[in-house]
């Protein structure tokens, strides 16, 4: 069954698909998807995480705001790796995106 | 899919529901929305028509109509804010959730469906965004602080958002309608629209056909250059 990471690293490879710097997935669950290390931009970011949140719904059937002030807002950026995402999306959906 | 999908608010009746009607009758698919039941397009009177009972400020409930959107059709052309409230007092007999009410429909709901509208029409590098302010804004009418306050938040809106979303290929302009023979203006004494309407270069109440006009002009292939404008009807 597929699971929040794996959903997280499809939408990364079709990002890639199309993106003149790609994302490096060598490293599996801690590659880095935003800050050092990430070629993202700003927009790049939104887009990409756009996707992902339109992703885990349709496919998880999880109903979350990924990018907001609160997220943005924390001390350890939950959109640093693949799995630090996946982690934040999770705690999303058990409190019901409130 | 080569038919356009339009998204119009406030749809059960005056401009509105001429908006559907006009684009409906053009081949477009068009999705609505109101508070409340429409009566136009019971029984499926209309095939490409598909109504949702939302107040245009609830986060939840839009979000449900754009995800309908995105998986019914993938994609989303044009996103017109016509949903509007109205309150036409002296700000000495209006009650603050009167202007709460106003704000909420006239401008959270505004912003929210540009936001949602955005995430979709990014996808196709293609969008075009209308949003509804009011000749009340640059005529700074007295009695109607709260609505002009709540449209002129609408332009700044639009403005703003015409920068933000332009890198996804997505227009954001507004029209600013005179008055309109509509509920809207039901309870205006007459003496005041007279005096409105004089303020006007070309003094008239204006029709659904007018908005009509500058929207299908925001509309237009042609008019992806056009951004961040507002187009204020009557020469105002």
């Amino acid at each position: 069954m597929k699971g929040i990471q794996d959903v997280i690293t499809e939408q990364i490879q079709s990002y890639n698909e199309v993106a003149d710097e790609k994302i490096d997935t060598a490293n599996g669950e801690e590659s880095v998807i935003y800050g050092k290390g990430s070629p993202l931009d700003s927009v790049g970011f939104v887009s990409l995480m756009l996707d992902i949140e339109q992703a885990v719904a349709d496919e998880l059937n999880i109903d979350i705001t990924l990018v907001d002030a609160r997220a943005m807002s924390q001390k350890h950026s939950p959109f640093r790796t693949i799995k630090s995402l996946a982690e934040y999306i999770g705690k999303l959906s058990e409190q019901g995106d409130e | 899919m080569s038919e356009r999908i339009i998204l119009i608010t406030g749809t059960r009746k005056g401009i509105g529901e001429a908006l559907a009607k006009y684009y409906l009758s053009k081949g477009d698919i068009v999705i609505g929305c109101s508070r409340s039941e429409i009566e136009w397009s019971k029984n499926g009177a209309f095939e490409n028509y598909r109504h949702f009972l939302t107040d245009v400020s609830d986060e939840k409930a839009a979000k449900e109509i754009f995800s309908f959107i995105r998986k019914k059709y993938g994609k989303l052309d044009a996103l017109i804010n016509n949903a509007g409230r109205a309150s036409m007092n002296h700000s000495l007999l209006t009650p603050i959730d009167t202007m709460r009410d106003v704000f909420n429909t006239n401008t959270v709901g505004t912003f929210l469906f540009c936001r949602e509208a955005v995430k979709l029409m990014r996808k196709e590098k293609n969008g075009r965004i209308v949003n509804f302010s009011t000749v009340a804004v640059p005529l700074k009418l007295d009695g109607e602080a709260v609505y002009a306050a709540s449209k002129a938040a609408v332009v700044s809106l639009t403005q703003v958002l015409a920068k933000e979303f332009a890198e996804f290929g997505v227009t954001v302009n507004a029209v600013g309608p005179v008055p309109i023979k509509t509920d809207l203006i039901r309870g205006v004494p007459e003496d005041k629209i007279k005096r409105l309407l004089d303020r006007q270069a070309i003094r008239r109440y204006g029709t659904p056909e007018d908005v009509i006009n500058v929207i299908d002009f925001f509309l237009k292939p042609e008019s992806d250059f056009i951004t961040g404008q507002v187009i204020y009807l009557g020469g105002v």
